[in-house]
């Protein structure tokens, strides 16, 4: 195995600049320490990238708050900067053990569809900035994530932060995580939403949701069915049936089972929405 | 040559950087005190503190050790800890014991430093990530309010 640990940032573009064999970045570890150990990974070429303090730590930008790509779990909960619902998932990615190592980067870079992070970051129209020696783009993050376990990031490339809008005054955000047991579980399902309600008509709504498709997915046909709707607890129980129903396709697997995750699905959107 | 700080000492090991921490400490520094439970940071037997904060060992490749300050069951500063779990019967087969301690020690001297409450909820938030198969952890929990009691004057 190969192995550097570049101490910037231009020294790590470099290195995957020039790289060979295909580079797989290591960011905290709670992923990919697994991976070896167990036998499922064996990569050729490892660039350890924690040590690159360009990539940690949150920022306030003119229009929201960008947050770097190491910026790990206990970070992101620790900071008032971070929008709530970030903040609520980031405490329940896994125990402070857990929190203390797993980024935010790490959690889109493994495009896992059980990810915590990444529904929020859907719910919240965040964009992912990447980072190659040839340049930046920024993807949003719907876009990153491409498939399961994959996503847009080529091989000269690493993320660089994220970035948040910030929220408008009004905005109704909630997030749910169901797993086994309260701490330090993997989920059987996650759902995020951030929506605006003016009267009593749904003005805007975006949404997120992880362990119930082959990647994290976005809720177009919740959007669909309530937006420019008044909300009222028909029309949340139908939107919530109906994404359920199309924006979801959960499996079975040795979390749950696809009957399971719709049905709780649906029930916990109907929650997250009437609050 | 990776160097660090290991329990207040400076030491150096030979070790590949994608190593993982317990596997050196338990087998090239023959510091056997931290445990192997599960191997893949669910079970938080194998939790050292890193630059104050607590980590699963076992998730934990040497490259990201080389100039920190790691601390150990074996290091010094515990014994008030220690003596509560004893007192209290917070530990019985012993194998989460030095995991429970490190995550006790990080917690009790993070919530110090930012004046978090000491209760039960937040005890048990902060073990959240150590298992036990024996106490049912009511005299974990018992044990470490008793020792945040007494942390001052320890």
């Amino acid at each position: 195995m190969k192995f550097d640990k570049p101490r910037s940032l231009g020294e790590a573009l470099s290195i995957l600049a020039d790289a060979e064999l295909e580079p797989h970045l290591l960011a905290g570890g709670t992923d990919l320490l697994v991976e070896i150990d167990t036998g499922r990974t064996a990569p050729p070429h490892v660039v350890d990238i924690w040590g690159i303090p360009e990539l940690h730590g949150i920022q306030r930008e003119a229009e929201g708050v960008r947050i770097g790509s190491l910026t790990t779990c206990t970070e992101l909960y620790r900071d008032a900067r971070t929008p709530d619902i970030l903040r609520d998932a980031a405490w329940e990615v896994g125990a402070e053990q857990i929190r203390n190592r797993a980024t935010i980067g790490g959690n889109l870079g493994t495009a896992s569809p059980a990810a915590d992070l990444t529904p929020v970051l859907f719910a919240l129209g965040a964009t992912v900035r990447l980072c190659a020696r040839r340049g930046d783009r920024d993807l949003s993050a719907r876009q990153f994530i491409t498939g399961y376990r994959s996503n847009a990031l080529r091989p000269s490339e690493l993320i660089h932060s994220v970035w948040i809008p910030d929220r408008p005054d009004d905005e109704r955000r909630a997030f749910r995580k169901v797993g086994t047991r309260r701490a330090q579980s993997i989920s059987k399902l996650v759902v995020a939403v951030a929506f605006r309600i003016e009267g009593e008509v749904v003005i805007a709504c975006r949404g997120g949701a992880g362990s119930v498709a082959p990647r994290t997915i976005d809720l177009p046909v919740l959007t669909r069915e309530i937006l420019g709707r008044r909300c009222t607890p028909e029309r949340i129980a139908h939107a919530a049936r109906m994404s359920a129903a199309l924006d979801c396709a959960p499996v079975d697997d040795v979390r749950s089972t696809a009957l399971y995750r719709r049905e709780v699905f649906a029930r916990v959107l109907v929650d997250l929405l009437s609050r | 040559m990776i160097q660090f700080r290991l329990n207040g000492e400076a030491v150096s090991v030979d070790a590949h950087p994608m190593a993982r921490l317990l596997s050196v400490l338990r087998r090239d520094l023959r510091l056997t005190g931290t445990k192997e439970g599960c191997g893949e940071g669910e079970c938080g037997a194998c939790s050292v503190v890193v630059d104050g904060k607590v980590v699963n060992s076992c998730l934990i490749p040497m490259s990201q050790i080389d100039g920190t300050e790691v601390l150990t069951i074996e290091g010094s500063g515990h014994a008030n800890i220690q003596d509560h779990f004893l007192a209290e019967g917070g530990t019985q087969c012993g194998i989460c014991t030095p995991g429970m301690i490190m995550a006790t020690r990080a917690f009790l001297e993070d919530a110090e430093a930012t004046g978090a409450a000491i209760d039960e909820d937040s005890v048990r938030a902060a073990l959240a990530g150590n298992l036990c198969r024996c106490t049912g952890y009511g005299k974990i929990v018992a044990a470490v309010l008793a020792a945040a009691r007494t942390e001052g004057d320890a």
